[in-house]
């Protein structure tokens, strides 16, 4: 063994590691995101977040103390914040207030107090909101306002989306992807799409962040990304009228925030390395598989989400061995 | 065991599909109006009685080791029946559940019943569980189904309740099926509880 | 009474009996059903085509329908007359949708223009592309009726055409309009062959013919 058990006697001195140091860590990694959102989309976006962790902070107030009747709220956590944060980032700016407070509701409800609230929740509550709401509104939850419009809110005008121009290409329209915007405007974020997901920059700096706070580890994010890449570079050589280059397939849609924050949640990524790396692999697949493939233009949150499904699994079949376990002969 | 509490044994304490969890397949596929839910729940009722009657009548003319056999062949001529009965004087809700009702053969309600009630009693209690049995199912199924349409499109049995732009369109879908099976369950049985 | 034992002989018997019971049953039933159901499926057509074919016809057009072949897939048409003189026609015509195979029944009068139309089954999203039921209909946004499809295929105005998608289902709205342009060919390559010349429906069959050649290049696209 590389490195040496170390045994001491107790008191052991605490890392001062804590689940709210490890929430306010990724609340402040989200800071640049949401400041190229209100630079883009101005108060639609202010409105859209606050009115998401507002209700989600009240939902999970309210189901601990009045359904659970628990008698410690855990509001304080972080939790609810980052869950009301992540869902307003995976909404469009222009989206109206009921159907904000009924996905905060079913994020927080469903998808993590049914459960038993956090640390039991099998899928990350943000992605079971915006999944719900993408199927019970998907009107609404698919028309995303033109970038620049600064004051206006619910009359914002649409347009379409880099990623919906990528699925008219592979619908046979030859002239949809000469109407992408340039990958630079899609790096800095100016181009249409839900609030938190248009600036891949500033979701970067996010990564880089969290990973110089030691918040997450390189191997989800990594491993999603790098197959992507490869996974769209190869239908790209195959057939470019047909098939967007993979630096677009990077940078548009919700792929390096899903890569980023939503994939790498604590409670339903896989804890071991290798179990990472598979897990984020077969998720980059299954995205490009749906967005490639699929009826729907995104598929980062399904993939996130199936994935989410299979993490027991993963976790199961890469157990670390137990120490002073016999080798099987 | 008397007839009445026969009947209430299959409404509400072993109620097929909140408690006993049979027959998923048809509460989930055909529950997305509170009027097709109540459809396939009279169906069910009907064929799951007729079955229960007459093998409860015929079970000592059957050798055990044949026992399952004869009562598929039973149970599948009664629903060959309605669907035939159903196609040819109600179009309209065989319109809607004509996919469904063929799956009433392979419902785990009739061939439990038959196995678990019909099989040791005699036919005139398996009249009342099947009744029981196939209304607690029906209530079951209409609301489920009456769940699902007023979340989804904002009606109940057609009925406008609030405007169809604030239905959630999952719940008139596979997933919203799921969702709201589940929810009921638990209330159901946090009712019981209590 | 004791239970039957499960010898060889009880079991054959047992189980040749319960058949024959319910094969004899099932069977009398069957022949009772037989009329009302042949009626119930016979009104249930008449009843679309008489939704959208020109009023006035003295014929029953579900009676007789012409099979035509057109690209190796078969449509049906149900002529309507009046005395002796052709008014219109009902086409049968499917396309693939989101879900799965939509079939669609459209009227046509005698020049061509749709009268109206009936969604005969699709396996759509309810609330989004189920909507195609009436979305296309007189007074609706995608209305279609008047509308010729020889005189100009109908595209979706997302594809550069002049037909209202339905929101948020647009590849339910091209396989419909497929639907319809296919049974707009079918139509006229009928009308070709059956009507003379002073209706001026025959100049028009290679028109359609085309559309229906692009309708289906646009079905593989999608």
């Amino acid at each position: 063994m590389a490195n040496k058990l170390i045994i001491s006697l107790s008191p052991h001195v605490h890392s001062g590691d804590s689940v709210q140091k490890n929430m306010y860590g990724v609340l402040i990694a989200l800071i640049p995101a949401f400041i190229v959102s209100l630079i883009y989309s101005g108060v639609g976006a202010a409105i859209v977040t606050l009115t998401s962790v507002a209700a989600c902070v009240f939902f999970e107030w309210a189901i601990t103390k009045f359904i659970l009747k628990r008698e410690k709220t855990t509001i304080c956590d972080g939790s609810a914040i980052i869950t009301g944060v992540l869902l307003a980032f995976n909404l469009p700016s222009n989206l109206p207030l009921w159907i904000i407070i009924v996905g905060a509701l079913v994020a927080i409800g469903v998808g993590k107090m049914t459960f038993g609230g956090l640390g039991c929740n099998p899928f990350n509550p943000a992605l079971v909101g915006r999944i719900f709401l993408l199927i019970s509104f998907p009107v609404q939850m698919t028309s995303w306002p033109k970038i620049g419009q600064w004051t206006s809110y619910v009359d914002a005008e649409t347009a379409a989306t880099p990623l919906a121009l990528m699925k008219q290409a592979i619908h046979g329209d030859t002239s949809a992807l000469s109407q992408l915007p340039s990958s630079f405007d899609l790096f800095i974020g100016a181009n249409g799409g839900c609030i938190g997901e248009v600036s891949a920059a500033a979701l970067i700096i996010g990564l880089l962040y969290m990973l110089w706070k030691k918040i997450i580890t390189w191997h989800v994010p990594v491993s999603i990304i790098a197959t992507v890449f490869v996974f769209s570079g190869l239908m790209h050589l195959v057939n470019p009228e047909c098939y967007a280059s993979p630096t677009y397939h990077l940078l548009s849609g919700g792929l390096m925030l899903g890569a980023i924050f939503m994939a790498t949640d604590y409670v339903t990524s896989p804890m071991t390395h290798k179990g990472m790396l598979i897990y984020g692999v077969a998720i980059g697949f299954l995205t490009m598989v749906i967005r490639l493939f699929g009826a729907y233009p995104e598929g980062m949150s399904f993939a996130i989400f199936i994935m989410n499904a299979f993490t027991p699994l993963i976790n199961n079949y890469c157990k670390p061995k137990k120490f002073g376990e016999a080798v099987k002969k | 065991m008397n007839n009445f509490k026969v009947l209430m044994n299959g409404i509400v304490k072993e109620n097929p599909t909140f408690v006993l969890l049979l027959g998923m397949c048809p509460t989930l596929g055909t529950t997305s109006s509170a009027i097709n839910g109540m459809g396939m729940g009279l169906a069910t009722m009907f064929v799951l009685i007729c079955s229960n009657v007459v093998i409860s009548s015929i079970k000592n003319l059957i050798p055990d080791m044949v026992r399952i056999p004869s009562f598929v062949v039973v149970i599948a001529s009664f629903v060959t029946l309605l669907q035939m009965l159903m196609q040819a004087y109600v179009p309209a809700l065989y319109a809607t559940l004509g996919l469904f009702i063929p799956l009433i053969v392979v419902n785990c309600i009739l061939l439990g019943r038959a196995e678990a009630f019909a099989a040791k009693n005699g036919p005139v209690s398996s009249f009342f569980d099947g009744l029981g049995m196939g209304l607690g199912f029906t209530m079951a199924l209409t609301l489920l189904g009456a769940v699902r349409e007023l979340l989804g499109t904002g009606k109940i049995f057609n009925v406008s309740v609030f405007p169809e732009d604030f239905g959630m369109l999952i719940f008139v879908l596979a997933p919203g099926a799921f969702l709201a099976l589940g929810y009921l369950i638990a209330i159901v049985n946090r009712l019981k509880k209590a | 009474m004791k239970k039957l034992e499960s010898s060889f002989k009880n079991m054959v018997i047992v189980l040749t009996v319960v058949t024959v019971i319910a094969g004899a049953l099932l069977g009398y039933v069957n022949q009772v059903t037989a009329e009302p159901i042949a009626e119930a499926n016979a009104k249930a057509l008449s009843d679309a085509i008489a939704v959208v074919m020109p009023e006035g016809y003295d014929n029953n057009p579900a009676e007789a329908p012409d099979t035509i072949k057109l690209n190796g897939v078969s449509y049906k048409v149900y002529k309507a007359t009046k005395g002796s003189e052709f008014i219109g026609a009902a086409v049968e015509s499917s396309a693939n949708g989101f879900g799965g195979s939509l079939t669609v029944l459209v009227g046509f009068d005698k020049d061509g223009n749709i009268k109206d139309y009936s969604l005969l089954s699709h396996a759509e999203t309810p609330g989004l592309g189920s909507k195609a039921t009436d979305w296309f209909k007189a007074g609706n946004k995608g209305n279609i009726t008047g509308m010729n499809p020889g005189k100009g295929e109908l595209i979706v105005s997302k594809d550069g055409g002049q037909i209202d998608a339905i929101t948020a289902s647009t590849i339910t709205s091209r396989a419909f309009l497929n639907a319809v342009n296919n049974a707009y060919a079918a139509y006229a390559a009928q009308n070709g062959q059956q009507v003379d010349t002073q209706t001026g429906a025959t100049p028009k069959v290679e028109a359609g013919t085309e559309n229906a050649e692009e309708a289906e290049t646009n079905v593989e696209q999608n």
